[in-house]
């Protein structure tokens, strides 16, 4: 596959971003310096990156409660990101939204989803708009093997293909949803061929190795953007943290999980670049670094950064709305 | 300068305040389930077949085509959450929820993602939406065709709520919710759609949040919620026969609330009888006398009272429906146990 020199940069950075944030957040959450709870996506890097490699700042995402990914591919800022993890007025939300509904719509990302299932029909929706304005604008879909099964996630793969929006819907089926293996959880064999049913292609790809994440998502989006209407990705992956951080992950067994680790996106990544030659060892070290200097930062910036004052609590409902209203009563 | 008016029902009222929206502003758009009608039949594709399901959209598809007034699949979770991303991502979206009933089935979009996105945000984003849905017993459509509900939106941080009891508000409010960067969830009565009265030709805003004093008096206050505006009027016009001075103020916008309004005419009256069609549980009409006796308890000569709805869905049989809704005769029988 032709991939410029910059891109394979850009994925590699944007995936040890992932990785690095994710490790990093499950520290400071052990930490007990994290409010809530948080769902990591460590081991998933390669398709939030292969798929919003083909993506800009025009194009909208929707995501999961595993969002953090999502947000760092599609090129949210990582400070902001974990200021808002921290709950502090600096983060992405000013502190409203945390780690289930982190966003930043000026970058096109339409929010983590605390609802399974929550985002296929905003991702219509961001569809819609582009084809009602005829611009050339797509919207990707993330959801997990669990939302599959949501009522949701049919309706709005049914509107996609008959009002042929340009919508690509990203299964990233880690196997699990939350403890429910999927081979119980699903009728099909395959979530994929789940396409047939609204006439769209379905593909299904490994999840680990972003050149087969980046070539399918390539083509679906493409297509999108020609105005042909809707496509179906499952992305096969596994998380290497549980369902959340807590989760003491019974339902997996260590042989599985050293299976799936010896697949590890980014090691492959770093196999295939280096024994063709597209980049050196110096040069992915240096991402290495830099990444590891900017996660620093960015924990630095968070812990550093006020809360928010209590009456922000009060701010932002509506854009306009009477003030006394939205207070105590009394 | 005179504007002209002349005579239309509720429905064309609200109509014309789509159509006129449309022209104005090309990110309008309208969806739902046969709003048009007959999507891909060659013979009705560009006049539509049904125009909505009691013909409050007739005739838009002919004007602004398929693009703007899109039918629907029976997918309420499907198109509601559409109109939502729409929002967020720049269109004004005018979603059509045939009836309040079918909230069930689409609520999660409306309550976790529309109501709750800007927010969740930090205020990054506005949802520019309105949904407008159908209320209101009286025409035997039984349990689950028949609610009003209104007090179970209303209840939302994030939402607007909007009830227009006559043709010319009908007007004003959707057109001034249709501009409203929030999301607004519109409340038509079926029982109103043929009921006329004089509207301006052209466009007008009713702004959000303002009661309207249909009936001015100084004995009693009474506060009313769309249908029973009327339902109101009657009983203040059968008491002035009698000499008890009735006061009636159509609510409008029930979220935001227009409490200056309220507590105004009651510093005035000093009593107050709360009309509300939707069951009494939770409801506007508790919200209502909660302020009263709060905000307004040293204006109080009498207790607050409250004409609803039983705590029942609404039932079938036409004998049991009418002793359901809120008749002139119970809103005057509360009355006199005040004055």
């Amino acid at each position: 596959m032709d991939i410029p020199k910059g891109k394979l940069r850009w994925i590699y950075e944007r995936m040890v971003t992932i990785r690095r944030f994710e490790d990093r957040v499950a520290q400071e959450f052990a930490a007990g310096k994290l409010p809530g709870f948080v769902h990591l996506y460590a081991g998933e890097e390669a398709i939030a990156v292969g798929v919003c490699a083909h993506l800009t700042d025009r194009d909208y995402i929707t995501s999961t409660h595993r969002g953090h990914g999502h947000c760092i591919a599609k090129g949210v800022d990582v400070r902001s990101m974990m200021a808002e993890l921290f709950g502090r007025s600096t983060g992405a939300c000013k502190g409203k939204g945390g780690s289930m509904h982190i966003a930043d719509v000026d970058k096109g990302m339409l929010g983590a989803n605390g609802i399974v299932g929550g985002g296929p029909p905003l991702a219509c929706g961001a569809g819609l708009m582009a084809k009602v304005k005829g611009t050339d604008q797509v919207a990707a879909c993330f959801f997990g093997d669990g939302a599959a099964e949501q009522g949701t996630t049919h309706e709005a793969m049914n509107l996609a293909a008959i009002w042929k929006l340009p919508v690509v819907f990203v299964c990233e089926n880690n196997l699990y949803a939350e403890s429910t293996p999927w081979t119980y959880h699903c009728a099909a064999s395959d979530i994929a061929s789940r396409a047939a049913a609204y006439d769209m292609p379905g593909v299904l790809v490994d999840g680990a190795d972003v050149f087969a994440v980046y070539e399918a998502a390539g083509e679906a989006i493409a297509r999108a953007r020609r105005g042909e209407g809707p496509s179906l990705l499952e992305c096969r992956g596994f998380r290497y943290y549980g369902h959340f951080q807590g989760d003491a992950v019974t339902y997996r067994t260590k042989e599985e999980e050293e299976e799936y680790r010896r697949r590890d996106p980014i090691e492959r990544f770093r196999q295939t670049v280096l024994s063709q030659g597209l980049l050196t060892e110096d040069e992915l070290n240096a991402i290495d670094e830099a990444v590891a200097r900017e996660i620093d930062d960015a924990v630095r910036y968070a812990e550093s950064s006020p809360m928010p004052s209590p009456e922000e609590c009060l701010t932002d409902v509506y854009v306009d709305y009477p003030a006394a209203q939205l207070a105590f009563r009394h | 300068m005179v504007v002209a008016t002349r005579v239309i029902s509720y429905r064309e009222a609200l109509n014309e305040a789509i159509r006129l929206e449309m022209r104005r502003d090309p990110t309008v758009v309208i969806m739902g389930e046969d709003i048009a009608g007959g999507a891909g039949i060659g013979h009705v594709e560009n006049v539509g077949a049904w125009g909505g399901v009691l013909g409050v959209t007739k005739s838009l598809v002919s004007e602004f085509g398929r693009q703007r007034v899109l039918d629907t699949p029976i997918s309420e979770a499907g198109f509601i959450g559409a109109a939502v991303g729409a929002a967020v991502t720049g269109l004004r979206p005018i979603a059509e929820l045939m009836f309040v009933d079918f909230f069930g089935v689409c609520m999660d979009q409306i309550f976790n993602q529309g109501a709750k996105l800007r927010y969740m945000f930090g205020g990054k984003a506005k949802v520019p939406l309105v949904i407008r849905t159908m209320i209101g017993a009286g025409f035997g459509a039984a349990g689950q065709h028949s609610g009003c509900h209104y007090a179970v939106f209303t209840h939302m941080p994030g939402l607007k709520t909007v009830a227009p009891a006559t043709p010319y508000d009908a007007k004003g409010l959707l057109i001034a919710a249709i501009r409203d960067d929030d999301p607004v969830i519109f409340f038509e009565h079926k029982l109103l759609y043929d009921t006329t009265g004089e509207v301006p030709e052209g466009e007008y805003v009713i702004p959000l949040g303002k009661a309207d004093v249909k009936r001015e008096g100084s004995d009693v206050t009474v506060v009313a919620i769309a249908r029973m505006v009327h339902v109101a009027l009657e009983a203040a016009a059968r008491l002035a026969g009698e000499g008890i001075d009735v006061e009636v103020i159509d609510l409008r916008t029930l979220s935001p609330l227009d409490e200056e309004a309220i507590l105004e005419s009651l510093a005035k009256t000093r009593r107050l009888v709360v009309v509300d069609e939707d069951n009494p549980r939770c409801s506007v009409a508790a919200d209502i006398a909660a302020l009263a006796v709060d905000k307004g308890f040293d204006y109080l000569d009498a207790p607050v009272k409250m004409v609803t709805a039983p705590h029942t869905p609404v039932p079938f049989s036409p004998s049991m429906e009418q002793f359901y809704i809120p008749s002139p005769q119970r809103v005057i029988d509360a009355i006199r146990e005040v004055v």
